[in-house]
């Protein structure tokens, strides 16, 4: 069977070299595919930090893509009218410089993943699942009845935000952009999973009591999981706000959560690139059967049926052919 | 402000909040014996929707509709039962939520291929429309006041149900041990079988009364899933008496605060700002509610503790 080393430089040579080829073959659809896949896969690798280490399964992690989503939209849209944007008395001007954007998104993720993780972390289990869903749908509703930003219709960006240096309107330097940031960000949780920190928090997972035991707190290291998971998730949110120019509440619908789950199920929980190769199979799938026929999700729903029952080490514990689905 | 105003967005919430407590009890009753938190439960109130559309459609009669309704639900409940969640009951949540997450696609996208996308319509029987005088002269629509009515009616079946018949006892003892009632002669999996048909029929049964004051459309079921996710959490998983409390409680917090938040913020704002900011404060209420709830009581008001 294939090490797992090999198959995450497989993948990161493939998200390397599609677009490289599409360039050459001038299929820019097959870039913004691509980018599409790689800004799906940074939330989910966000995610993964809560869901596959912290075993802390967040159906509303939408709700921080959509905070990352309006946070771009809402500076671009004051940069765009050049009104700026007046908050406690601050009046504070819009902006199209993605870096400020990135910190934005982030920043305000991370805060509100602290308050929400403040009351989530209180419960776990099942009554954990229901309460994130529930805050999930809070947002959405929010962001549905927020007539200032759009309400139902959303938000659009006429022009591509801008990277100093770059021509983020050429599809290949942004996908650049995006492919960077996912890289950095898998380093970032690669030496999460070894770090201190990490071991803590896969051994909170396990059993929380025995983390108390030998001295540590285990419920601020699963805070600190959250919010490092939503800021990541938040980020990934700016970048696909600005991919489509276009944010709405759809961002924050529990059918994303649900999804963001379904990549890290189809590559492999706990496994570093799992997100990255569920993300590339779902866009494909959603690509390719959503080409042959409108009811496509049938099968995705039949897939991920036949996953969670009989395969339940994903794409990546088919391949290394070990279920060992965690760290 | 009226006091008939009044009177009218309580029985409105009321009859909101019996309709979640009909899809709540079946949620809190599968996982409090089963232990399984069932996503595809918004697919079941869909299925007895569809159905009971798709009857009245062909027959004209409500009544056979909402028979329909429940026979459709219990059955396709029964039918995912055996052949999917019967596998997971041992799994980890996190199996649990996708493989019913798999099960509202392929639900959702059947029906649709079955239905189409346009919405269906099912009309309110002719001996049930209409308004009705209430005592103090209020008008109330007659089909919402039998919805009160019927939800009220179904608690005290599900009562009587689970503390006075054999099988309340059997359900009753599956949340406590299920391995002792096993040993006791009791058919677990058939047990469970019947629960999952229950709850099925009641999320049906809520699916069909609502239809027909609402459009019958594919994901109509969702946001009613959620909405009865927050009725559990707030009354506690697993308690009955809790999800009938939480939904009681959720269903006039919505209505009334969607009505009397702009309403009261437009005694200090200008009006165009108090019904912007009323109604997107309105629309988080029950979840503000429900973190309330939490921070004082985590495992809800009627939840076992620890």
């Amino acid at each position: 069977m294939i090490p797992e080393r090999w198959i995450n430089w497989a993948v990161l040579a493939a998200l390397i070299a599609v677009p490289l080829w599409a360039l050459l073959a001038d299929a820019p659809f097959t870039i913004t595919l691509t980018t599409r896949v790689v800004i799906l896969a940074i939330a989910a690798v966000g995610l993964n930090i809560a869901l596959g280490i912290g075993g802390l399964v967040s159906l509303g992690h939408a709700v921080f893509f959509g905070i990352g989503g309006y946070a771009m939209g809402i500076l671009a849209s004051h940069a765009q009218t050049y009104v700026p944007l007046e908050l406690f008395g601050m009046s504070i001007e819009g902006t199209k410089s993605m870096p400020i954007i990135w910190l934005t998104a982030t920043l305000l993720s991370a805060l509100i993943a602290y308050l929400i993780g403040l009351l989530v972390l209180r419960t776990s289990g099942v009554y954990f699942i229901m309460i994130t869903l529930a805050f999930g749908q809070m947002f959405y509703y929010f962001a549905i009845s927020w007539a200032a930003y759009g309400g139902e219709d959303g938000l659009s960006i006429y022009v591509r935000n801008e990277f100093p240096g770059l021509n983020t309107l050429v599809p290949i330097q942004f996908y650049g952009l995006c492919l960077s940031i996912l890289v950095c960000v898998l380093f970032l949780k690669a030496r999460l999973v070894a770090s201190p920190f990490g071991l803590v928090l896969n051994a909170a997972r396990q059993s929380s009591v025995r983390v108390e035991t030998v001295g540590l707190n285990p419920a601020r290291i699963k805070l600190l999981a959250f919010v490092i998971s939503g800021a990541i998730t938040g980020l990934a949110g700016a970048l696909f706000a600005d991919l489509n120019r276009f944010v709405s509440p759809q961002m924050f619908s529990w059918q994303l959560s649900g999804e963001l789950i379904v990549f890290i199920i189809i590559g492999g929980v706990g496994r570093l690139m799992g997100p990255v190769i569920g993300a590339a199979v779902f866009v494909l799938l959603e690509h390719w059967l959503g080409g042959l026929t409108e009811f496509w999700q049938i099968c995705l729903g039949a897939i991920l049926l036949g996953i969670v029952l009989f395969a339940r080490g994903g794409v990546v514990g088919l391949l290394t052919g070990k279920e060992g689905a965690h760290v | 402000m009226s006091i008939l105003l009044i009177v009218e967005q309580v029985l409105n919430g009321l009859q909101f909040g019996v309709m979640l407590f009909l899809m709540a009890a079946g949620l809190t009753l599968i996982f409090g014996v089963m232990g399984l938190i069932n996503l595809a439960h918004g697919s079941l109130y869909m299925v007895g929707a569809f159905a009971a559309a798709a009857v009245a459609g062909l027959t004209g009669s409500f009544l056979l509709a909402l028979m329909a309704a429940l026979a459709a639900a219990a059955l396709v409940g029964a039918l995912v039962e055996m052949v999917v969640i019967r596998r997971l009951y041992r799994s980890a949540h996190l199996d649990q939520v996708l493989a019913t997450f798999a099960l509202i696609l392929i639900f959702s996208e059947g029906t649709r291929w079955l239905f189409g996308s346009f919405p269906l319509y099912l009309d309110i029987p002719e001996a049930l429309s209409g308004p009705v005088t209430l005592p103090g002269g209020i008008q109330y629509p007659l089909y919402r006041l039998t919805l009160i009515a019927v939800g009220l009616i179904v608690a005290l079946g599900l009562w009587w149900l689970i503390e006075r018949t054999r099988i309340g006892i059997q359900i009753r003892a599956g949340k406590n041990d299920r391995e002792m009632i096993a040993a006791l002669g009791v058919d677990i999996s058939k047990l469970y079988t019947v629960i999952f048909a229950l709850g099925a029929a009641l999320a049906g049964l809520a699916g069909a009364l609502v239809g027909a004051i609402q459009s019958v459309q594919v994901g109509m079921g969702e946001p009613v899933l959620i909405l009865a996710f927050v009725v559990i959490v707030i009354g506690g998983i697993g308690s009955i008496k809790g999800a009938f409390i939480g939904a009681i409680l959720v269903g006039l917090t919505d209505t009334l605060g969607g009505i009397f938040l702009p309403a009261l913020f437009k005694l200090f704002m200008d009006p165009s700002t108090a019904s912007q900011s009323g109604s997107a404060l309105a629309s988080m209420l029950i979840y503000i509610l429900m973190s309330l709830v939490l921070i004082w009581r985590p495992t809800g008001l009627f939840g076992v503790r620890g």
